[in-house]
């Protein structure tokens, strides 16, 4: 009982922390690239919640047979990921990039802005309270009897981030796109001297940050069930913290911090108590940050002159 | 335009009086910007003799935006000097707050004198403060934003989940005010503070003036001096001898035991600690902004910033929802048509603005705006 027991919540702390994850992989990307942590990127993901849930509504989903709900979630995940990366890329264009020159605090509390911003958006798109996204998967255990449950939802939840992370890592060791990512990571102007145009990979950079986002509103809302305006903040900060802790910048990095993360929540949840699940993860934030400063996976730089 | 030709003299004085005019609003402008400081603190100091309004709630309101601008100003000794980002401020607010509460509340058995309580929680942020950053002052500048934010949760999750201590989500209370039981020539201090507003209204105006001026003795001592030089360069700083360390700790500790006396007074003013989501990230973050857009490292600026911040939630937003309502604009009752469903919105572009336009804040402190144009030229 008590094995099974713990099982069941590594298994809810793995999905959770995919999801996390994904999240993740939106801020240390833009860290990486432009060292800003975009603190509208939970927000970012809200909104995706709300077009994915406005969209369920008008496909119709919740009364679909079984293949068309599966389509109907693929369609969700590449337009609600459409949407967040077009959304994120023209936020890069009017608000950020006319502050890449500026001190560096600059474009963090403009950020804090766009924030504000889309929050409002939320408040008039949702209302203001909680709303209930509808449950598309049935709730059968898959593994059938009374033992550890898995649902279609945890099966879901790994289906969706896992080809997303072997694609997102792809494309950065392998393309074109990719190398030149990595390029202006390590040195914009050196990029820019060698032909990269800097300018068209932040974009690129934070339409994939975006694009992922988006995929982890729809799985959020599919998975956790309820949306509502202020959503974005509570999980922009447990993804954020997830980049840290894996080293911001590195992208196995953010997939490791999600896991952690996680884990550390639903094991907290289970045996201390739900109410000082957001303290003890902070604390440990703090403490592994204290004993390597940068983080699990991340380089150690040395402070440039 | 009025050139003077030699040998003429005018033979009518009107030409010259709006010259004249100009010339005295130049000066009494000079003036207020001189002195700023006493012009604005004898106007603040009369006022409540003159608007019997803050007699009542509007003089409540206004202590507490005094009590913002002292957190404010604690604030700016790290990320405005020192250059190092804070983001859970908020947390030392409380803790000064619960310090204060629970050494004079009833419900446990210190009930210490206010000023004992305000000195030693003054003392206990500072320490907590200075145990938060020995550990991790040595982190780069993102990372140490991050242990400061998640400091601010731990705080906050421990005093909503502390019952025992901290009264849970109630908060504690009642906090009983200043002088308490003391009687001064016939007049009954705590019964004075706790009926009539404006005794808290001196005393917090009292404490940020006391503030600004320790503020701005700082700014040109050598310990300020220290901290605005590891803000421009650490390694340059550390190369003329100074600790890099010890001086961000310093600044640390400063930081946190300014916001501890502005904890203690919301704490009094208020009677109570409220409940602990008054000090969560979302505080913290309005500060931050409130410094930011006012102008890093500028005292007038973080006081600006504070002041269009609180005002515009506690006195424009209610006037023009108002105003809404009496114009008869919004007959449904509709959020889309009132001023305040679009407080957030309106909140995010001002600040998105400032930065784009004047990212160096409303009224910026001289050194960085100097920089800031020194780097636009070179470039």
């Amino acid at each position: 009982m008590s094995v099974q027991f713990f099982l069941q919540q590594c298994l809810i702390g793995l999905t959770n922390g995919a999801l996390i994850a994904l999240v993740a992989l939106g801020y240390t990307m833009v860290y990486g690239i432009i060292g800003l942590i975009n603190f509208a990127h939970g927000d970012l993901i809200m909104l995706g919640a709300c077009l994915a849930l406005t969209l369920v509504g008008a496909l119709g989903l919740a009364a679909a047979g079984p293949a068309a709900t599966w389509m109907g979630i693929i369609l969700l995940v590449v337009l609600c990921g459409l949407f967040c990366g077009g959304l994120n890329v023209a936020v890069d264009r009017l608000v950020y990039k006319p502050l890449r020159t500026a001190p560096k605090l600059a474009p963090l509390v403009s950020a804090i802005g766009v924030s504000f911003i889309f929050m409002n958006v939320g408040l008039f798109w949702l209302g203001p309270s909680d709303r209930s996204f509808p449950e598309l998967l049935p709730s059968t255990n898959l593994l059938g009897g009374e033992g550890l449950q898995v649902t279609w939802k945890d099966l879901l939840v790994l289906l969706v981030v896992a080809p997303l992370m072997v694609g997102l890592t792809l494309l950065v060791r392998t393309t074109r796109l990719g190398r030149a990512m990595r390029a202006v990571c390590q040195d914009p102007t050196a990029a820019a001297l060698v032909g990269i145009d800097v300018d068209r990979v932040i974009a690129a950079t934070f339409f994939i940050g975006g694009f992922l986002g988006g995929a982890a509103s729809v799985i959020y809302g599919l998975y956790i069930n309820t949306i509502g305006f202020q959503m974005g903040f509570q999980n922009g900060l447990y993804a954020f913290t997830a980049a840290v802790l894996g080293g911001i910048g590195s992208i196995p990095g953010a997939v490791l911090g999600g896991v952690v993360i996680g884990l550390v929540r639903a094991l907290s949840s289970a045996y201390v108590s739900e109410r000082w699940t957001g303290g003890i993860v902070f604390a440990i934030l703090i403490v592994i940050l204290v004993f390597r400063p940068e983080g699990l996976l991340g380089k150690r730089v040395k402070e440039k002159v | 335009m009025s050139q003077p030709v030699p040998g003429f003299v005018p033979s009518t004085a009107p030409p010259g009086r709006p010259e004249g005019q100009r010339k005295l609003l130049a000066r009494c402008w000079k003036f207020l910007a001189q002195r700023w400081e006493w012009s604005a603190l004898t106007i603040l100091a009369v006022a409540p003799l003159v608007v019997p309004a803050l007699g009542g709630a509007l003089g409540g309101q206004v202590t507490t935006l005094f009590i913002y601008c002292i957190l404010a100003l604690g604030l700016n000794v790290m990320v405005g000097y020192t250059g190092l980002v804070h983001l859970g401020i908020a947390a030392f607010f409380g803790i000064g707050a619960y310090v204060m509460a629970i050494l004079t509340v009833p419900m446990f058995p210190f009930q210490i004198g206010f000023l004992a309580a305000a000195v030693i929680s003054v003392l206990v942020t500072a320490g907590v403060g200075l145990a938060l950053g020995a550990p991790t002052l040595r982190l780069r500048g993102d990372y140490l934003a991050i242990v400061t934010l998640g400091f601010g949760e731990v705080a906050k999750v421990t005093l909503r989940n502390l019952e025992q201590i901290t009264g849970g989500m109630k908060g504690l209370n009642p906090v009983p005010p200043p002088g308490a039981g003391v009687t001064v020539g016939g007049i009954n201090l705590g019964q004075a503070f706790a009926i009539d507003p404006r005794w808290f209204y001196y005393l917090t105006l009292l404490l940020l003036a006391g503030v600004v001026v320790a503020m701005r003795r700082l700014e040109d001592s050598r310990l300020g001096r220290a901290w605005m030089a590891v803000r421009e360069d650490e390694l340059a700083a550390s190369a003329m001898g100074i600790s890099a360390t010890r001086v961000k700790l310093s600044a640390f500790a400063m930081s946190s035991a300014v916001a501890g006396l502005a904890g203690c007074l919301y704490a009094a003013s208020l009677s109570t600690t409220a409940d602990p989501n008054a000090y969560d990230f979302n505080r913290s973050i309005m500060v931050l902004c409130a410094v930011i857009l006012g102008g890093l490292g500028s005292i007038p600026g973080t006081l600006l910033g504070v002041a269009l911040l609180v005002g515009f939630d506690t006195v424009l937003a209610p006037w023009a929802d108002s105003w809404i309502q009496q114009m008869n604009i919004n007959p449904t009752g509709s959020s889309l048509l009132s001023f305040s469903g679009w407080r957030l919105a309106i909140f995010g572009l001002a600040l998105v603005l400032v930065m784009r336009y004047r990212p160096e804040g409303l009224v910026p402190s001289r050194r960085i705006a100097a920089e800031l144009h020194s780097a636009e030229g070179q470039a």
